[in-house]
């Protein structure tokens, strides 16, 4: 009995070590079998097969063959000057294409200004502006554009495109949430690119569509607070869209802008020099405070009729693109031609507040004469000068609905008057807006 | 002297590829990471007494109505500006007054507020030696003579264009010089555009796109980057001008093909620049292109700065290295350096230039060049062409030719380190330490002499440069004034890091990487 006893003590006493081994044996047997089971295959050529692979890779051409008949391939040639009139092709016609707003293109006193600055200073500034490329023509332009927005600041670009294209990638990085209009213009579009950041579209000019977005973010937020500390939040609106022709509504983007704390950029390159009493765009012609919108882009190419771009705000906000800025660090600055040239077009334009009026009428005229047009319709408001015409009843395809309007532009051409098809990339483009 | 032999001749067949990079001796490193250290800490101590309210916070701020909004800012970002480069930012951004010549006229401007803000005096510092401008071969100038046709073209024309290409902006004077930049560099055809960063960064996505490969150059250009960026294709980053690493990479590519999916590539580009502007090296084309060759890539090549700057007859790297431009698929070039005006250029196939016309972001979106600064293209190129019927153009470009070599050699003689190879215009002279950095470039001006100093982080931070552009329109007299007072400076600050000893004897040959012991 004592002898049985004992035995079932021992039993009981390496219990545990039963357990522990068995453990351990099963560890082994799992051991054993994931050795086969290898995570990376990493298989090695050899390198006769990798001279086979060489021989054998075929990439493809450079770039795809494109036919001679493609629309967009041969320019229409202009000799002389792309005034009022124009020489398109060998035809005479009366210039309804360009974005020579204020017609300031051929204007004397630009003219001579432009010479005068050439005596001094030569073509081009050979340097960006941080390696002695800032002329003191550079300095005044900022100071008067500034003077003339009535923003504490301005930095200038040596291009239209890449002003905005640089400008929000400065602000706006990974992880920071941006709500853009759909009309938005290709630039804006690889500014947004380029800044990496999150995008929301939202319908056009459509506040209700703003607004929900708006606050679907802000219930994310509240999920997270801390990463909402640190995200920033911006609208991009254009104050006349050059895709559509017609105006954003800032009053309530405003409002917006302070219910949910986002910041507004607002790009002008159509409205500056057009809309307002005295031309300082969208912000004039609603009465909104300049102070509150964060910062106003545009380009000097369209009522300016010089080549490049500014920005303009305070200087809390511009200060940063003068290190930030790509397109300002890394590129040579605009030529003191150019500048000289646009330095007098604000004279211009501050001398004569008149011609805004003159243009506002003009534009009014124009846009009532031509929305009966039989076949086409007219997409923009009254004051935008630049209009679009749309077929009105498309045929299906884009490629026949663009042969057509190329039909009707040289019909015009034909009878002197010179239109042009808005272009865009179709595979590039975000929101393809309809052939006009 | 056995494995010098076999050195000189392996130099003898290469012929062209003198590019030194002499590693600086050991301390000067210390030194330097000391030096950041430095200045970091005092930049903490100064955050802090802001902070506290001791000291007077001089940078601009949020409105008062929007201080409850995410900041646009996050605080560190800015803590290099605020603290390390405002403080020194007086060295940049300096305002001229005159032509960007061989010497020109600086505003004079101080500071109360140690640079935090500006004031000019309203005195001019006359003559001033301009060794920063990018004026390769002294187009920058304004002789009415010469510029007698851009005046012209600015009375007949005017200044914009107020129109894209596709629209209504194609001028018959863009038609002329793209006809003539094809003639000039030897190719089938040529497109132009506005600018020249915007060339990169709009072009290059029409080029490739998802499921490409771009095989990038270490220190290529902001531009170059973006558009690549912009592409949406892989990029991969090979070591600076290093073969071995460029070829590797291309044979992985080809092997493995894309990432996880193993799908071979569409398309396999090599992005790499003719001259590189921090460093001034010149990049090996023939093995480029032989590499090329073999692996069936494409190569696009930006001659930014060697366009018009190095070559016989100023066509650029394909002349330095004797290769048939049609070797290079994609030949990108600026008209801002050499050319003394505004804008770039693509050039190559028609083809491929017929592509770019239909597809490029730049021909549909973006303006026009302006018609003067077309003027003055056309005009300079006729000169270096020799169609104006001088023989001014090739004078420039011996004349460069020959000051680039003078001036280089003199500073090694002097003891600089010098980065970069032998023919290129650029030269950067390596000072290492922050503070020496702005010491020099002050004491330069105090001497009547603008410099251009780069630190980080356009440059590694231990490799913070002064970089010299010889231009052909400077005199012999200017050079030997500015190596005189180099001499000077360098003395003073201690500045000749070298410890190798020249003669005045040319080199007879170098491999591409080596350090030296004393």
């Amino acid at each position: 009995w004592c002898s049985q006893h004992d035995w079932v003590e021992d039993m009981s006493a390496p219990a545990y070590h039963l357990i522990l081994e068995g453990i351990l044996i099963l560890w082994i047997i799992r051991l054993l079998f994931s050795k086969t089971y290898k995570l990376h295959e990493t298989y090695k050529l050899t390198e006769k097969e990798k001279e086979e692979l060489i021989e054998e890779w075929q990439p493809e051409a450079l770039v795809p063959p494109v036919s001679k008949d493609y629309p967009t391939l041969n320019y229409d040639v202009v000799t002389g000057p792309p005034s009022h009139k124009i020489t398109i092709n060998g035809k005479d016609c009366i210039n309804f294409a360009s974005f020579n707003f204020l017609g300031l293109l051929d204007n004397e006193r630009v003219k001579q200004k432009a010479l005068a600055s050439l005596k001094k200073y030569g073509v081009g500034t050979c340097g960006p502006r941080g390696f002695y490329g800032t002329f003191d023509v550079h300095l005044e332009l900022e100071s008067r554009l500034s003077k003339f927005m009535k923003t504490e600041e301005a930095i200038l670009y040596s291009y239209g495109f890449a002003t905005i294209a640089s400008a929000i990638p400065a602000y706006s990085k990974r992880g920071d949430i941006i709500f853009v209009d759909e009309a938005a213009c290709f630039a804006i579009q690889k500014g947004l690119q380029a800044s990496r950041s999150l995008i929301k579209y939202f319908k056009h000019n459509d506040m209700e569509d703003l607004e929900r977005l708006l606050k679907e973010q802000e219930l994310e937020d509240l999920k997270n607070p801390r990463k909402a500390r640190v995200t920033r939040k911006f609208i991009v609106v254009e104050g006349l869209y050059i895709n559509t022709a017609d105006i954003c509504p800032l009053p309530e983007l405003v409002k917006l802008k302070y219910k949910y704390k986002v910041r507004i950029f607002l790009e002008e390159s159509m409205s500056f020099g057009v809309l307002g009493d005295h031309g300082r765009g969208v912000t004039e012609h609603f009465g909104v405070n300049i102070d509150d919108i964060d910062l106003i882009s545009a380009n000097m190419e369209n009522a300016l009729a010089s080549i490049g771009g500014f920005c303009c705000g305070r200087s809390f906000v511009i200060d940063h693109q003068r290190l930030s800025g790509q397109g300002y660090c890394f590129s040579a600055s605009l030529p003191p031609m150019l500048a000289a040239a646009a330095i007098e077009a604000l004279n211009i334009m501050e001398e004569d507040p008149d011609v805004f009026r003159v243009l506002r009428e003009k534009c009014k005229h124009v846009y009532n004469a031509l929305q009966g047009t039989p076949g086409l319709k007219l997409a923009g408001v009254p004051v935008a000068p630049a209009l679009h015409l749309e077929l009105e009843r498309s045929s299906g395809s884009r490629e026949s609905d663009m042969k057509q309007l190329r039909s009707v532009v040289d019909y015009c051409m034909e009878r002197h008057v010179a239109l042009t098809l808005a272009r865009c990339l179709e595979k590039e483009e975000r929101f393809l807006p309809p052939p006009r | 002297m056995y494995k010098l032999n076999i050195i000189y001749l392996k130099c003898i067949l290469h012929n062209k590829t003198f590019t030194i990079f002499i590693l600086a001796p050991m301390y000067v490193a210390v030194l330097t990471y000391l030096g950041f250290g430095i200045v970091t800490l005092f930049g903490y101590l100064r955050d802090f007494l802001r902070a506290v309210g001791l000291e007077k916070c001089n940078i601009a701020q949020e409105r008062e109505k929007q201080k409850d909004f995410v900041p646009l800012y996050q605080d560190f970002e800015n803590f290099y500006t605020r603290n390390l480069y405002m403080r020194v930012r007086d060295n940049w951004n300096r305002p001229i007054c005159s032509l960007p010549g061989p010497v020109f006229d600086l505003m004079e401007r101080v500071s109360d507020d140690y640079n935090w803000t500006f004031r000019f005096t309203g005195k001019t510092i006359h003559n001033v030696i301009n060794m920063g401008s990018y004026n390769y071969l002294g187009f920058a100038e304004n002789n009415a003579d010469f510029l007698k046709t851009v005046a012209d073209k600015v009375r007949q024309y005017g200044v914009g264009v107020c129109s894209t290409r596709q629209e209504i902006g194609n001028l018959s004077i863009h038609e002329e010089l793209e006809q003539l930049v094809a003639n000039f560099l030897g190719v089938e055809s040529a497109m132009t555009y506005g600018m020249g960063f915007a060339t990169n960064s709009m072009n290059i996505p029409a080029l490739v796109g998802r499921g490409c490969l771009i095989l990038s150059d270490e220190l290529n250009h902001t531009s170059l980057i973006l558009g690549a960026r912009l592409s949406g294709a892989t990029i991969r980053v090979f070591k600076h001008n290093n073969m071995q690493s460029l070829e590797k990479m291309l044979k992985e590519a080809v092997c493995s093909g894309q990432p996880r999916t193993h799908r071979p590539w569409k398309k396999i580009l090599i992005v790499v620049e003719g001259i590189y502007s921090m460093e001034g090296s010149v990049v090996l084309l023939p093995e480029v292109i032989a590499l090329k060759k073999k692996y069936k890539a494409y190569l696009y090549l930006d001659e930014a700065h060697s366009i018009g700057a190095v070559g016989q007859t100023g066509r650029g790297v394909t002349e330095l290295f004797n290769v048939n431009p049609a070797d290079v698929d994609v030949m990108m070039g600026t008209f801002t350096k050499s050319f003394g005006a505004s804008g770039g250029y693509i050039a190559g196939k028609k083809e491929l230039v017929d592509y770019l016309r239909t597809h490029s972001h730049s021909a549909v979106y973006a303006t026009a060049m302006s018609p003067p600064a077309t003027e003055q293209i056309i005009r300079a190129m006729k000169c270096i062409m020799g169609k104006d019927g001088s023989t001014e153009g090739l004078r420039r470009i011996r004349q460069l030719a020959e000051n680039t070599k003078y001036f280089r050699s003199r500073l090694k003689e002097m003891g600089f380190i010098i980065y970069g190879n032998n023919d290129s215009p650029v030269v950067p002279v390596l000072l290492y330490m922050p503070a020496k950095v702005v010491a020099f470039a002050r004491e330069m001006l105090a001497r009547k002499i603008g410099v251009v100093v780069v630190g980080f982080p356009a440059t590694p931070i231990t490799e913070a440069r002064a970089r010299f552009c010889v231009s052909a329109a400077h005199t012999r007299d200017m050079l030997n004034q500015v190596l005189d007072c180099m001499n000077e400076v360098g003395d003073l600050l201690c500045l000749k890091f070298s410890r190798r000893k020249y003669s005045p004897q040319p080199d007879l040959c170098d491999e591409t990487d080596f350090e030296l012991d004393s």
